[in-house]
């Protein structure tokens, strides 16, 4: 409990947008072959620093196998929400599922990042009894609580039962339970997000466990048995209001990227690949006279490839697919970045007009075929994965692993951990910066990047930036 | 802090307090209550912003107001018809100061917030003022001023009809109400469009302080000066 709000909690977009720089990032390290223990890798990216772009901390596990995935902030500018009316908490652990394990790690960033320390460990246990969820994934600090979904329902291989949404106190770090009260005809699940004062949530699709834990399964792929549905929810009556099917072909309905200002009722999501002709694409939905509607708002081409060029999963298709694996929309709603990690590219998208989005900056780094190199000379083996945005939407920072046994069927060679960084033109436009370029451990990959005092994909607003 | 230390006259002579101490403390309270963050202004701010309209404000203080209005009645109005009771008269104040000492106590014991408030959904701003009003004793805060004003105009003087004495009884319940209620509608509602229109949204993350212990001490404060005045005025 603290006496003022914490002071990276802002009310809207616009003043999270004017507040300092991030000084540290965070990013989640994990051993693909199990062989170490994961762990959370702090990073100097404070301009000027002698060790700027250098790994300054790491937290290492206690235990084996976990495969860390996202991870969220216990309390973010949520916490100012009037309806809760008591913003008294800090931003200031971070939560970090292992999406293999179920094992939830607290990590305790205070009093200073660079001597972060694990505060608590919720054994798998907890979740499996009090939610009979598993594979915990995306983390979201919401008024009243933090928000956790899940890929896995129980049982050993997760498909007792859908997976969903489970809540854990935010500063006691309890796990108090499932959210659902009513999930109406969703099974699947993957990300969500939220917007707070219209009281809606929405979901995406990925698979079951059996579809991933092991590497993608070409027939159920190909047989469109992946996700490819999104769902909308009362957020406080905790029900499932409508499920939109994008179509059996757009497999893999992933990242849910709302618009930050609350009074903006759309967002996006994006879909890996359609199964008719490997186009990746970025669907636009919105709400409008109480129903919500998407639509298939621009589309990503695969690229031919000769057969020796591609792994063996790709070779009969003789084409990369673009694979659009992560999606991130800046503080302001004006970019939406999209990670082609097939193909090699960071696309950025001028979305000012939410169902027309515009081309407006790109950069090819690693892919499957172009296998195109940093402009500092190095390697940058695989594509932009997670991808996170300053809150100033000036620098867009990225790695390069997808998930352990997915990395290595569509990049035989190995992903050594890799994050990158590219500079944001004042009108878009983007040029990756030679003196960033943070190479991991050996042995290790990097998934996602959390900055310090909050990014574009933790912290959401009740109050709109006008 | 200030709120117990304004209400501290209530009972200077508590029991022929000067009607005059009892009204202030009342608008006071009011006050008080507007300014807290906690009983409502920020919503009607977001109401205001995310509709682009003024009007939305306002129907959020509105809202607000309505809920606040119907708790502090729905807590005042047992205590209305007990007044009746003449004879119990001492009995029901020391009642109720306990009752108010005991609730600051387990506030200042229980700091979670009941979950409950966490599913009523933004569309329900009246909903939402009634159950933080309920939930956080801000009604019961009034009880010791309302029974203080009900001894003031000698309603429990047990000469009269119990008739015509629950009539005063309920009637000074509702006046009580109206003043308190009103007296927060004005401190939030313009704290509420000083914000909106004025100092930006930055004040509201400035401007929240943590008023958890401060608010308990309060209820604590005045069940306490009650207490003691209903002591004193037995001897």
């Amino acid at each position: 409990m603290t006496m003022r709000p914490d002071p990276t909690f802002h009310a809207s977009p616009k003043l999270a947008m004017e507040a300092a720089a991030e000084n540290f990032a965070y990013t989640l390290l994990l051993s693909p072959d199990f062989s170490k223990p994961d762990a959370l890798a702090v990073i100097d990216v404070k301009p000027g620093s002698p060790t700027y772009s250098q790994i300054v901390h790491t937290v290492t596990m206690p235990n084996k196998g976990d495969e860390f995935h996202h991870f969220g902030w216990n309390a973010c500018s949520s916490a100012l929400s009037p309806l809760t009316g008591h913003a008294f908490i800090e931003r200031r652990y971070l939560i970090i599922p292992g999406l293999r394990s179920s094992r939830i790690y607290i990590i305790d960033t205070k009093p200073d990042p660079t001597k972060a320390k694990i505060h608590k460990i919720i054994e798998p246990e907890e979740v499996f009894k009090k939610t009979g969820y598993s594979r915990p994934h995306t983390i979201h600090c919401g008024p009243d609580g933090v928000y956790v979904s899940t890929l896995g329902g129980g049982g050993k291989d997760g498909t007792n039962g859908p997976p969903g949404v489970f809540i854990v106190d935010c500063e006691t770090f309890e796990v108090l339970g499932r959210w659902e009260i009513d999930r109406g005809p969703q099974t699947l699940h993957y990300d969500f997000w939220w917007n707070l004062p219209r009281d809606y949530m929405v979901t995406s699709e990925w698979a079951l466990p059996p579809q991933f834990e092991n590497g993608i399964v070409a027939e159920d792929l190909l047989a469109n048995k992946y996700g490819h549905r999104l769902h909308f929810w009362d957020l406080r009556a905790r029900r499932n209001v409508q499920t939109i099917d994008l179509g059996a072909n757009h497999q893999m309905a992933l990242e849910v990227r709302p618009a930050h200002d609350p009074v903006r009722e759309y967002g996006f999501v994006g879909v890996v690949v359609d199964t008719t002709n490997l186009e990746a694409s970025i669907w636009t939905w919105w709400r409008e006279g109480g129903k919500f509607h998407a639509e298939k708002t621009a589309t990503i081409p695969p690229e031919p490839a000769p057969k020796e060029k591609l792994p063996p999963l790709l070779q009969g298709f003789g084409a990369v697919p673009p694979l659009v694996t992560d999606i991130d929309l800046s503080m302001d709603d004006r970019f939406l970045y999209v990670s082609c990690w097939g193909t090699g590219e960071m696309r950025q998208y001028d979305v000012s007009d939410p169902r027309k989005p515009k081309l407006a900056g790109s950069v090819h780094i690693g892919g499957i075929a172009r296998r195109t190199p940093h402009p500092n000379g190095k390697a940058f083996a695989a594509g932009p994965q997670m991808v996170e945005i300053s809150r100033d939407g000036r620098r867009v920072y990225w790695t390069n692993s997808l998930y352990s046994t997915w990395d290595d069927q569509f990049y035989p060679d190995g992903v050594p951990g890799v994050e990158v960084m590219a500079n944001v033109g004042r009108n878009g436009g983007l040029e990756l910066d030679k003196n960033y370029f943070v190479s991991f451990p050996d042995g290790y990959r990097a998934h996602q990047i959390r900055l310090e005092g909050g990014d574009c994909s933790t912290d959401s607003f009740c109050y709109p930036s006008a | 802090m200030f709120d117990g230390l304004l209400l501290l006259p209530v009972g200077l002579d508590w029991a022929h307090a000067s009607q005059g101490w009892l009204w202030l403390a009342l608008v006071a309270s009011g006050l008080y209550h507007g300014v807290n963050p906690g009983m409502g202004w920020p919503l009607a701010v977001s109401a205001g912003l995310m509709d682009k309209s003024p009007r939305a404000l306002f129907r959020a203080l509105w809202a607000l107001a309505a809920g606040h209005l119907l708790a502090t009645l729905l807590v005042l109005l047992p205590f209305a018809l007990l007044l009746v009771l003449a004879e119990w008269q001492r009995s029901i104040q020391l009642g109720a100061s306990l009752l108010l000492i005991g609730f600051g106590v387990y506030r200042l014991v229980e700091r979670r917030h009941p979950r409950a408030l966490a599913r009523i959904p933004p569309t329900q701003l009246a909903l939402w003022s009634f159950a933080v009003a309920i939930a956080h004793g801000a009604a019961l805060m009034l009880v010791p001023i309302y029974l203080g004003l009900c001894q003031a105009f000698e309603l429990d003087a047990g000469h009269e009809a119990a008739g015509a004495l629950m009539k005063a009884s309920l009637g000074m319940a509702v006046l009580v109400s109206l003043v308190h209620v009103a007296a927060m509608v004005s401190a939030g509602g313009c704290l509420a469009w000083l914000v909106y229109r004025h100092l930006g949204l930055r004040f509201v993350s400035r401007s929240w302080f943590n008023l958890d212990v401060i608010w308990s001490t309060s209820l604590i404060l005045v069940g306490v000066v009650a207490l003691g005045f209903n002591l004193a005025s037995w001897h």
